[in-house]
């Protein structure tokens, strides 16, 4: 049986873990609303793109085939995947999905005799991949957005990329990422960037086909996408980190929550056996001074 | 890098019909990818594109465009009434709206005069020292903003002495 000092020293610890938990989660509940503020931000940006590109995509592909960023290298044997972690942990299952999902998608292309390279963005997504991976491993980004994410950072990526796929060092890459559903919920996305799938836009099609016919140029269509294209995915990069810097915080804010909640739960227990304790020892003094004085 | 507007109907204030009314405004939209910078309705918008300045009025043809470094001006009735410099882009014109994307926006009159002068200087160097052709290049563009930059500045501060 432990002493009561053992017991008040253990409460004392559990208490002050709880207190960090405590404040850890109200620091990622703070970044957690920051970030859904900023994604909130750079969406007109991306809606207007996506526009834009729907609208020329059309056009050009109508009469060739178009930039190798869209149309792709016409293989498909190497693949880049961009993984991306958060630097830090304590944010319960967020890294560990992700690297879950990039080990199998790993497995997955090599299965199909595929080359899988990766890049990775965050210090837990390279720790964790180099242990099986090493070889795999060739870019490694760290300390992406710590203060605060910029679309520089994004572009830097991007531009890393781009760079990679005008030598010709891969033929699809694609970027693995926790896409933010709510503080409880993130779903782990994998998503291809290169070549890019046009989405279609949703709007009726008949009215916007008519729009897309009057638009005019300048330059003409193939030059404007050749230079949108690169923009695009610096910006597909962009959001990938904002929705995961959005994530990351989600996940961290609720593992403090269950943590918190936890050292709570073992503090009433401590002090339950605490209490308990002491009175069995009050009440042993009392009969041993009982009997004593009986005994007299 | 002086380029002029277009002949046509795009171009000018004097250009617009008679009797116009509220309705006859341009919905100017300035993002980048981190925000939303300027929204507003102005009579006249004059863009630094790729081909040549080109000022859209309502009614504009629709068009899509690449955009040089240059300035913005918006105009309300025949006054400037925002200047913006922004470090290249994309911009999309319908009837009703004007849309800028640039990845780097600042009002003219927020540039820092003296850090756009330094930056040219301190870019021109570099370029001298580049050691490949790949950093050349990227530098050079740098400058090109630079240089845009301060020309700006310049213009902006000529015409308000």
């Amino acid at each position: 049986m432990p002493s009561l000092k053992d017991l008040k020293n253990r409460i004392t610890s559990v208490k002050s873990t709880q207190k960090i938990t405590a404040a850890m989660k109200m620091v990622a509940a703070s970044k957690l609303r920051r970030a859904q503020d900023q994604a909130e931000a750079g969406r007109p940006y991306a809606e207007r793109m996506a526009r834009m590109l729907s609208s020329l995509a059309a056009n050009v592909q109508a009469g060739g085939e178009g930039p190798r960023l869209m149309a792709g290298t016409g293989k498909d044997e190497v693949h880049l995947l961009v993984v991306m972690t958060a630097d830090r942990g304590l944010c319960g299952a967020f890294n560990s999905s992700i690297v879950r999902e990039a080990r199998r998608q790993i497995a997955l292309l090599q299965g199909q005799g595929k080359t899988v390279k990766i890049m990775t963005v965050g210090r837990k997504g390279r720790d964790n991949l180099r242990r099986t991976h090493a070889g795999l491993i060739g870019q490694t980004f760290e300390e992406v957005g710590r203060r605060r994410l910029s679309f520089a950072d994004a572009d830097q990526i991007a531009a890393r990329v781009l760079e990679m796929f005008e030598a010709g060092e891969f033929d699809v890459c694609s970027v693995v990422y926790n896409r933010f559903k709510s503080a409880m919920t993130q779903i782990v996305t994998v998503q291809q960037v290169v070549p890019f799938a046009v989405p279609e836009s949703t709007e009726a099609a008949p009215a916007t086909d008519e729009a897309r016919a009057l638009y005019e140029y300048e330059p003409d269509e193939e030059q404007i996408l050749a230079e949108l294209l690169p923009r695009n995915l610096s910006i597909q990069v962009y959001r990938a980190l904002l929705e995961n810097a959005a994530s990351e915080q989600g996940a961290r804010m609720t593992a403090m929550d269950n943590a918190t909640r936890n050292a709570g739960d073992m503090i009433n227990r401590l002090t339950l056996t605490y209490n308990r304790t002491r009175q069995a020892y009050i009440t042993k003094e009392l009969i041993e001074i009982i009997s004593g004085a009986e005994a007299l | 890098m002086e380029q002029k507007g277009r002949p046509g109907p795009r171009v000018g204030p004097g250009l617009r019909a008679e009797g116009q009314d509220m309705a006859d405004k341009v919905e100017f939209e300035l993002v980048s990818p981190e925000r939303l910078i300027a929204s507003r309705a102005v009579d006249m918008v004059v863009v630094p594109g790729g081909e040549g300045n080109f000022g859209v009025l309502a009614g504009h043809a629709p068009m899509i465009t690449t955009v040089r470094p240059g300035v913005i001006d918006m105009y309300d009735g025949d006054q400037v009434v925002d200047r913006i410099f922004v470090a290249g882009g994309f911009a999309e014109v319908t009837e009703t709206r004007c849309t800028v994307l640039a990845e780097q926006a600042v009002a003219v009159a927020q540039i820092d005069r003296a850090a756009a002068e330094q930056e040219v200087r301190d870019l021109g160097e570099d370029v001298e020292d580049a050691k490949s052709e790949a950093e050349r290049t990227t530098l050079e563009h740098r400058l090109a903003i630079a240089q845009a930059k301060l020309a700006a500045v310049e213009a902006g501060t000529a015409a308000a002495h």
